[in-house]
C-alpha cells in the first residue's frame, strides 16, 4: 500500500502543496483560518480558489492538447480576445445591467474562442503545422484583435449580473472556482468514463501507430484544441469579470505560460501520451498558493518571480526519474521483463471473438 | 561447459569470467563466461530475452555488474559508462545507427576527432582522411556528401569506419542487417571480412541463421541469462543450435506444413479483388486477389514494393490507379479506418515506429482498434476488456501475463504477439502482415506462422509479408513476386524456394 503511494506521480505535488501550506500557517497563523460573512466564505484559502480559478482552466485545456503532444501559446491571446468581446458589447448595449445583454455578451465571448480553437486546431490536425508555431500565430495577433476590438482602451463596464461569474457566490463558494471544478469533473468523466482518454493518450503517444489502429487522429487533436479555446475563452470571462474591465494588454498575460507550468509540475509529460487532470489541478494550486504566499511573506516584488522559479525546479526536479534514482542512489535502468522460456513452446489458437464486444457499423 | 577450443591461439582481447548482473526480480546475466579473440567473428546467439542485449550492454559499459571481471586487452576494467568502454577499444554500431544525419560523411566518421588548424576545423585534411579510412574498407562513398542521403546500408558501413577510425580492437554489430537487403547484406560482410581479417574482433548478434553461418568463425549461445555452450561455427549445425537456444527440439514448424497442406487448395470466394492497383512511382498498376481462407505471400526484396502495396490495400497510402472490390462490392479505400470498417487489419513491419503503442499498457494496446471502431462514446465495458484481453493473452501465450505491463517492457516477440492480438479482437475477415516474424525469436516465430496458418484454415484471408523466402514459402498458398514496383509472376505452393529465389535473383540482374 505505502509502495503504491510512494509510485503515485501526484505524490510530489501534493507534498509541495501541502509544504507550501504549512509554510504559510507558519507566516501567517491566520492562513487556514475561513470566517462566513454575509454566508460567504472568506479566507486566504477561498482568495487561492478563486484567483487560481482561471489558470486551473486554462489548465485543464492545456492538459488534454499537451497530451496530444501538442502545445497552446495562444490561450493568453483568448483570454484576452473574450474578455475584450464581452465587455465591448456589454459596454455598447442600451442596458448593460439585464441579464439578456450578459448572456449574448457570454456567448459571444465564447463563440469567438471557439473560433479561435478551430483556427488552431485547423492548422495543426490539417496542415500539419507544428503547434508551437501554430499557436504563435494566434498568441501574437489574437491580442492585437483583442486592442482592436477595445480601441487599445481599457473598457470597464457596469453590470451586476457580468460580475457573478468572476466575484460572485454561490454555496458559500466563489462562482469561478464552481465552474472550473464544473468543468474538470465533466473533463474528468468524459476522458475516462469513455475511451477518449484512452484514444488521446495513444494519439499523443504514437500518432502513426495510432492512425494504423483505426483512431480518428484528426478529429481528436482538432477537438483539443477547441476545448483549450473554449477553456480559455471562459477564464477570459471570468477575469474581465472579476475587475468588471477588459484589458486587452494585460489580462490573461503568461497565462499560458502559468497553465503549461501547472500541466507539467502535475505529471504529465510534454512529450504527449499519460495525462493527469487531478495532477494538473493540484499543479494550478501550487502556482497560485505560490502567488499568494509571495504576497504574505512580503517577499520583494522584484525577488517574486526567483522564488516562483525555485519551488517549481525543485518540484520538476523531485518527478524527474534520473533525480530521483541519484536520490536513491540506484543506477540501474528499468528492466525488461524476460518470459521464461524454458516452457514447451506452445501452439497458438484463436478464440472466437465474442459477439457482444463485436456489435459495430 | 566451455570446450576447448582449436583454432587462434591469441590471448582474448576480450574475456569475461563469471559476470552476474541482477535486476530487480530477473537474474538478467547469471555467472556467464565470454571471451571474444582477436581476428574473429563471433556470434552471440540466443532467443529474446536470453541475456544478448545485456551481456553487450555489460560489455559496452552501459550496465554495471554485479559480480564476475572484464578484461579487455588484458587488463581488468571496470566500466562506469560507455565512454570508458570506448576508450578501452570497444565499439559499436546499433540496429538504428547514431550519427548525425544532417552532417557529412567525414564530419560523421571524425566527429570530436577533426583535423584542426589555426583552431578551425581543417574540412580538406577532414575529407581526405575520411577517404583513407572509407578507402580501407574499399568503400567509395564521397565524405563530403551528407549522410542522411544515404540509404540505412551505407550509413551503417560509415558507422564503422567511424569504428575504425578510432581504432577500435573490438566491433559490436547488433542486428546490424535486420534492414538491409542482400546485396547490402554482403557488402557489410566484405567489409567486416576485411576488418577480421586486420585482426579486429567481432562480436555479431543477428536473428538471422543463414547470415550467422556465413559470417560467423565461432559461436556462443546463451539461454535465459545463463552460458549454454561455446562452439565453432563450423561443428554445430542448426538443428543443434536451435536445440541449444530453446532447450528443446521444435516440432512446430513440421505441423505448419501439415495445416498447410491439409487446408489445400482454396476456392472460398474472393474478399478483396484489386484490379491495376498502383500509387506512382514505386507501385505499378497490379492485380491483387486474396481469396478466404487462402494465404497471399508477397515476395521480393526490400525497396521492391511488397511494404507499399500492403499500405495501398490497407488504404494507409491512397492509390494513384486502380479499382477494388471488397467482397464483390466495388469500394474505395481511402484510409485505414474505412478499410478497418471494411473489416481488414494491418499489421505493419515497424513495430516500434507504426505498431505499439509504449507507453499505454498491453490491455490498452489489445483493445485499441476495437475501441476505436467503435468510437469513444462507446467505451468497452471493464468485463468485456479483462474478458478479452485475458483470453486473447492466453491464446497467444503473451509473456508475462499481466495485462498492466507497459507494452515497451515486452520482448520484440510478444510486442509482435500484442498486435497481432489487437486485430485479431476485431475479427477481421482479412489480415495484411508485413514481416511478422521479424527480429523475434525462433520459438515466438514458430508461434507465429503456426498461427497464420491456423487463421486461413478458419477461413481468414491473409497477405504475408517477409524477407524470408523460406518463410514465405512455407506458409502461403500463392505467392506475388515483385521487382521493383512490378509484379513479374504468380507462384503456387510447388514453387521451391529455391525457384523462388532464382526468380527475384534473375529480375534483380535484368
Amino acid at each position: 500500500m505505502i509502495k503504491r503511494i510512494g509510485a503515485s506521480p501526484l505524490l510530489w505535488p501534493a507534498l509541495a502543496l501541502i509544504a507550501l501550506l504549512a509554510v504559510n500557517v507558519v507566516l501567517t497563523p491566520t492562513f487556514l483560518s475561513i470566517r462566513v460573512q454575509d454566508g460567504h466564505l472568506f479566507g486566504s484559502l477561498i482568495d487561492i480558489l478563486r484567483n487560481g480559478a482561471p489558470t486551473m482552466l486554462v489548465a485543464l485545456g492545456m492538459t488534454l492538447v499537451i497530451a496530444s503532444r501538442g502545445i497552446d501559446l495562444s490561450v493568453g491571446a483568448v483570454v484576452a480576445v473574450s474578455g475584450a468581446l464581452a465587455c465591448a458589447h456589454i459596454a455598447a448595449s442600451a442596458d448593460p445591467a439585464s441579464a439578456a445583454t450578459v448572456i449574448t455578451a457570454m456567448g459571444i465571448a465564447t463563440g469567438a474562442a471557439v473560433g479561435l480553437g478551430l483556427w488552431n486546431g485547423m492548422l495543426v490536425s490539417v496542415f500539419g503545422v507544428q503547434p508551437i508555431i501554430a499557436t504563435l500565430v494566434l498568441m501574437t495577433a489574437g491580442r492585437g484583435i483583442a486592442l482592436f476590438i477595445t480601441d487599445g482602451q481599457i473598457v470597464t463596464t457596469v453590470s451586476a449580473p457580468f460580475k457573478i461569474l468572476g466575484a460572485g457566490f454561490a454555496f458559500g463558494l466563489p462562482v469561478a472556482i464552481l465552474v472550473s471544478l464544473a468543468v474538470f469533473a465533466l473533463v474528468g468523466l468524459l476522458t475516462r468514463r469513455t475511451a477518449l482518454g484512452m484514444l488521446l493518450e495513444s494519439v499523443g503517444i504514437n500518432p502513426i501507430a495510432s492512425r494504423l489502429a483505426g483512431v480518428r487522429y484528426r478529429t481528436i487533436v482538432f477537438a483539443v484544441y477547441v476545448f483549450s479555446a473554449l477553456c480559455a475563452g471562459i477564464a477570459g470571462l471570468m477575469i474581465a469579470s472579476n475587475i468588471s474591465a477588459a484589458d486587452a494588454n494585460n489580462a490573461g498575460l503568461w497565462i499560458e505560460l502559468d497553465a503549461i507550468l501547472a500541466v507539467v509540475i502535475g505529471g504529465t509529460s510534454l512529450l504527449g501520451g499519460r495525462f493527469s487532470l487531478t495532477g494538473t489541478i493540484l499543479g494550478a494550486l501550487i502556482i497560485q498558493t505560490l502567488t499568494t504566499t509571495v504576497y504574505t511573506a512580503g517577499i520583494t516584488p522584484e525577488l517574486t518571480l526567483v522564488f516562483k522559479a525555485l519551488v517549481v525546479i525543485a518540484v520538476c526536479l523531485l518527478q524527474a526519474p534520473k533525480f530521483r534514482a541519484l536520490l536513491s542512489r540506484k543506477r540501474r535502468p528499468p528492466t525488461h521483463v524476460t518470459p521464461a522460456s524454458d516452457a514447451p513452446v506452445q501452439s497458438l489458437s484463436v478464440p472466437v471473438p465474442s459477439t457482444s464486444a463485436m456489435v459495430t457499423k | 561447459m566451455t570446450a576447448p577450443l582449436s583454432g587462434p591461439s591469441d590471448a582474448p582481447v576480450v574475456d569475461m569470467k563469471d559476470v552476474t548482473i541482477d535486476f530487480p526480480g530477473v537474474k538478467a546475466l547469471d555467472g556467464v563466461d565470454f571471451r571474444l579473440l582477436p581476428g574473429e567473428v563471433h556470434a552471440l546467439m540466443g532467443e529474446n530475452g536470453a541475456g544478448k542485449s545485456t551481456l553487450i550492454k555489460a560489455l559496452t559499459g552501459v550496465y554495471d555488474i554485479d559480480s564476475g571481471s572484464i578484461t579487455v586487452g588484458g587488463s581488468e576494467q571496470r566500466f562506469s559508462g560507455p565512454r570508458q568502454a570506448q576508450d578501452a577499444g570497444i565499439s559499436t554500431v546499433y540496429q538504428e545507427v547514431n550519427l548525425c544525419p544532417n552532417l557529412t560523411v567525414a564530419e560523421n566518421i571524425l566527429l570530436g576527432r577533426e583535423p584542426r588548424r589555426f583552431g578551425r576545423i581543417d574540412y580538406r585534411a577532414m575529407n581526405r582522411r575520411a577517404k583513407e579510412l572509407l578507402g580501407q574498407l574499399e568503400l567509395t562513398i564521397d565524405p563530403s556528401s551528407t549522410l542522411g542521403d544515404h540509404p540505412i546500408a551505407i550509413q551503417q558501413l560509415v558507422a564503422i569506419a567511424r569504428a575504425t577510425a578510432i581504432s577500435a580492437r573490438v566491433l559490436i554489430l547488433d542486428e546490424p542487417t535486420s534492414s538491409l537487403d542482400a546485396d547490402e547484406v554482403a557488402e557489410l560482410f566484405r567489409v567486416m571480412r576485411r576488418l577480421r581479417d586486420g585482426g579486429t574482433a567481432i562480436l555479431f548478434v543477428s536473428h538471422f541463421l543463414d547470415q550467422v553461418y556465413e559470417i560467423s568463425d565461432r559461436m556462443t549461445v546463451l539461454r535465459n541469462g545463463r552460458l549454454v555452450g561455446e562452439y565453432p561455427t563450423a561443428t554445430l549445425d542448426r538443428v543443434k543450435l536451435i536445440a541449444a537456444m530453446l532447450g528443446h527440439e521444435l516440432d512446430l514448424l513440421e505441423e505448419i506444413a501439415d495445416t498447410v497442406a491439409k487446408s489445400g487448395p482454396h476456392a472460398g470466394e474472393p474478399v478483396l479483388s484489386a484490379k491495376g492497383i498502383g500509387r506512382k512511382p514505386r507501385v505499378h498498376p497490379m492485380d491483387v486477389d486474396v481469396h478466404r481462407g487462402e494465404v497471399v505471400g508477397l515476395a521480393g526484396l526490400l525497396g521492391s514494393g511488397r511494404t507499399e502495396l500492403a499500405r495501398l490495400l490497407f488504404g494507409a497510402d491512397r492509390p494513384t490507379s486502380g479499382q477494388t472490390e471488397v467482397n464483390g462490392k466495388p469500394t474505395t479505400i481511402r484510409s485505414p479506418r474505412a478499410a478497418i470498417a471494411k473489416g481488414f487489419a494491418f499489421s505493419s513491419e515497424d513495430r516500434k515506429a507504426e505498431g505499439i503503442i509504449g507507453e499505454l499498457s498491453v490491455r490498452d494496446n489489445l483493445v485499441l482498434a476495437l475501441q476505436a471502431r467503435r468510437g469513444f462514446a462507446r467505451p468497452l465495458s471493464k468485463k468485456t476488456k479483462d474478458d478479452l484481453v485475458h483470453r486473447y493473452m492466453e491464446a497467444l501465450d503473451v509473456r508475462p501475463r499481466n495485462p498492466g505491463t507497459l507494452v515497451k517492457n515486452l520482448s520484440g516477440g510478444n510486442q509482435q504477439k500484442v498486435l497481432l492480438a489487437r486485430w485479431l479482437i476485431t475479427d477481421p475477415q482479412l489480415i495484411i502482415l508485413d514481416e511478422p516474424t521479424r527480429g523475434i525469436d525462433v520459438g515466438a516465430k514458430a508461434q507465429i506462422q503456426k498461427l497464420v496458418a491456423d487463421l486461413a484454415a478458419d477461413g481468414m484471408g491473409v497477405v504475408f509479408i517477409s524477407a524470408e523466402l523460406d518463410e514465405v514459402s512455407r506458409i502461403s498458398d500463392r505467392i506475388i513476386v515483385l521487382r521493383d514496383g512490378h509484379c513479374i509472376a504468380q507462384v503456387g505452393t510447388d514453387c521451391t524456394v529455391k525457384e523462388l529465389t532464382a526468380l527475384i535473383a534473375a529480375g534483380a540482374q535484368s
